[in-house]
């Protein structure tokens, strides 16, 4: 092992002398959290315990006692494997030499007093593992801001976008919670009366303890849909990281693109990065051209998808500017189908971030009474806004206008349309 | 026929489900036939109303077995699924026992928690049928149900085993005949459907709609059993949020029989459409002139071979 260099100050130096084995390890734990792994007490005290029964001096099975304990996810994995080898010093070539991976030359650069968030050494950037669920706080990346939070995403460079992305990853999203119909045991205002006997036999007859249970609450599912036709193509990359950060945040989420036509892109998001997902979709989903039907696109979703994915009444989040050269009859009737399937339809519209913008398009119009939310997506301000609103969606859904029979147009049958 | 009265071949097993009535396409009997052959579950995706329920019911008549049917729907959990304990009936036997104090109160718990006080639920049930025939064993509709129940279905289907703590590891002495179906809500998990072999019924075609119907409902007149069929083929390919299937027709095709009409005409289509399309964008869109352009469509001569 190396002697402690420069990072001696920093609060993650391990405390090099042997017999301070627990110390670090607390460190580390402290560490891995502050990076955004979820990681438990009890899982350290796991930890701590099951060194005893390895041999510490073999680094493989040090390495790889950590990792079994803490871990649980696998996209945890690499920012861990970054974490315990800036904190143990572990030079990169001695345990994947097959990837010809340099070992760390010089020392890395140390700042003064390291923002909470950051860790010295260790790469700020964390773009590719949002932390989601990991780090509860929305300021994470803010003391090391540079780009405005104000600023337009349409004037954004490559470099204000790949800060950007970090700090809509650092943001918390999380979906209004859905009763469902399944019990726990906890406490509730049913009394749990499968379970009532066992514990009361001790009692004789009595009924002394009396267990409870209650209904189990879950996350909505989440459904996006964005507009990626040539009206949108200043807003259409930033767009897509912002999906991309959102559908691999949800254990649910299911993510399409329209332009003139549909497509699914949930299976391709599932990949890391956005730049790698972007060439693996088909040619006319990208071409971020021509004009845009929205009415079409969303008709397509209702007949082909709605039935498999609308399951428990999720969240609709409907990106795009409402340029619509479709028939604005078909895009009401299909909102208002649309709406009646989800719990809160929300249409963000990156137009709306200015002041001047009113939502007077034909498309816009007709859309207009079917939505629950309308609201901004246009700079990182209008993202926090949403992250809250998000967080704050209530149990209960919005008051929705009904539906006249006289507002339903009429579909022409052309079986050549039809996908089967 | 071989062990458990199983038919021997997919030809006897398609005969079976003739004597049945039910009509099914060679794909389909041959995955029943295998499922049987192979005791692996049997997993039926489709379209609502094609007739997956109805694989599972036929199967147990003309096997002429038990058939144990478990609805699935969201909460479900193995206390509805598999057993559940008699608490009420323990409570009393608590205070039975109380009340006569000569009673031995030492084993009490293994009293408590014994085959008296269990209730069967249906995946028990199924297994602890007794040797011989097999029963068929219907999960409907396993879409509806919580992804944690799909999960416990596992061990059982792979083993054809459940565990109650209290009581020990119950196996099913014939291992039932299990039918699945899913409307497809949902995507069904990969391990589950591993350990199943899986069939996706389609739509009827023409012939196959219209025998259906000739064998379901024999007294309908020849020319109106022609003409609906046409007519409900060609509504499949409008565009629809929900596309009709065989029990709607089958419904629509006894209310006209009731109704005694000999022939379709667009003005009984639209009197009795509400048989067929149960959305109401749906009635709106192909009510009045469109079911006029449709039932002329359908009737043409060129339509007639499929």
């Amino acid at each position: 092992m190396s002697t402690p260099d420069d990072l001696s100050q920093s609060r993650y130096s391990p405390v090099a002398d042997s017999g301070h084995l627990l110390p670090n390890l607390i460190l580390f734990g402290r560490l891995l959290r502050d990076i955004g792994l979820n990681v438990p007490a009890g899982a350290m005290l796991e930890a701590v315990i099951a060194l005893d029964h390895i041999d510490i001096g073999h680094q493989q099975d040090f390495y790889h006692t950590l990792q079994t304990l803490l871990i649980h996810r696998t996209q945890d994995l690499s920012p861990f494997d970054e974490a315990f080898r800036m904190f143990w010093r572990i030079p990169r070539n001695t345990r994947s030499p097959q990837k010809g991976l340099a070992p760390p030359k010089g020392p890395p650069q140390t700042q003064g007093n390291t923002p909470s968030g950051q860790i010295s050494g260790y790469p700020a950037d964390t773009s590719t593992e949002p932390t989601l669920q990991g780090d509860p706080t929305t300021t994470l990346s803010y003391s090391t801001r540079r780009v405005s939070r104000t600023k337009d995403f349409a004037t954004f460079s490559d470099a204000e976008m790949a800060e950007a992305r970090d700090m809509m990853a650092a943001l918390k999203w999380t979906l209004g919670m859905r009763l469902t119909r399944r019990w726990q045991t906890g406490r509730g205002t049913a009394i749990d009366l499968r379970r009532v006997v066992r514990p009361n036999l001790k009692f004789g007859a009595e009924l002394i303890t009396l267990p409870r249970r209650r209904r189990r609450w879950r996350m909505r599912p989440l459904v996006l849909l964005c507009d990626v036709s040539g009206s949108m193509e200043r807003y259409s990359r930033m767009l897509l990281h912002f999906i991309h950060t959102l559908a691999r945040g949800f254990e649910q989420a299911e993510t399409f693109l329209f332009s003139t036509s549909l497509t699914r892109v949930t299976r391709q998001l599932a990949k890391r990065a956005v730049d790698d997902v972007v060439p693996t979709l088909p040619r006319h989903v990208t071409e971020w051209s021509g004009g845009t039907r929205i009415g079409e696109a969303l008709k397509r979703f209702n007949v082909d998808w709605a039935r498999r994915i609308m399951g428990h009444a999720p969240v609709v989040l409907l990106i795009s500017d409402g340029w619509d050269r479709g028939d604005p009859a078909k895009l009401a009737a299909e909102m208002a189908h649309l709406q009646r399937r989800c719990y809160r339809l929300i249409w963000l519209n990156p137009l709306l971030g200015s002041p001047r913008y009113r939502p007077l398009t034909r498309g816009m119009q007709a859309a207009l009474p079917w939505i629950d939310d309308f609201l901004p997506v246009h700079n990182l301000a209008s993202l926090e806004a949403l992250a809250a609103h998000l967080n704050d969606l209530p149990p209960q859904r919005t008051w929705r206008r009904q539906q006249g029979l006289q507002a339903m147009p009429r579909f022409t049958a052309t079986p050549t349309q039809l996908p089967h | 026929m071989t062990e458990y009265g199983l038919p021997s071949s997919i030809d006897s097993l398609q005969e079976l489900l003739d004597r049945e009535l039910y009509v099914a396409d060679r794909g389909l009997a041959t995955s029943i036939y295998l499922a049987l052959r192979l005791g692996r579950p049997l997993l039926l995706e489709g379209e609502a109303g094609v007739g997956k329920t109805e694989v599972a019911k036929v199967l147990a008549s003309g096997l002429n077995t038990e058939l144990i049917r478990l609805q699935c729907y969201e909460g479900l959990d193995v206390n509805h699924a598999v057993y559940e304990w008699n608490y009420t009936r323990q409570l009393l036997d608590i205070r039975l026992r109380e009340s006569d104090n000569s009673a031995d109160r030492s084993n009490l718990t293994t009293d408590l928690f014994s085959q008296d006080f269990l209730i069967k639920r249906p995946l028990l049930r199924a297994l602890e049928a007794p040797g011989g025939r097999p029963p068929v064993l219907l999960i409907d509709e396993l879409d509806r149900a919580d992804e944690e129940f799909e999960g416990y279905l596992l061990e059982l289907l792979s083993d054809y085993q459940i565990t109650i703590p209290e009581l020990g590891t119950i196996s099913a002495v014939t291992p039932p005949i299990v039918v699945i179906t899913s409307n497809r809500t949902r995507e069904l998990h990969d391990a589950l459907k591993r350990r199943c072999l899986y069939w996706w019924i389609g739509y009827p075609s023409f012939e196959k709609e219209h025998r259906i119907i000739r064998e379901k409902i024999p007294e309908a007149p020849t020319r109106l059993a022609e003409q609906v069929t046409r007519f409900v083929q060609k509504l499949r390919t409008a565009e629809l949020y929900k596309v009709s299937g065989i029990s709607e027709t089958l419904d629509w095709m006894a209310a006209l029989v009731a109704l005694d009409r000999q022939e379709l005409d667009v003005e009984t289509i639209n009197e009795t459409l509400g048989l067929i399309l149960k959305t109401q964008e749906d009635l709106a869109a192909i009510g009045g002139q469109q079911a006029q352009t449709l039932f002329e469509q359908s009737q043409m001569p060129s339509e007639s071979v499929q």
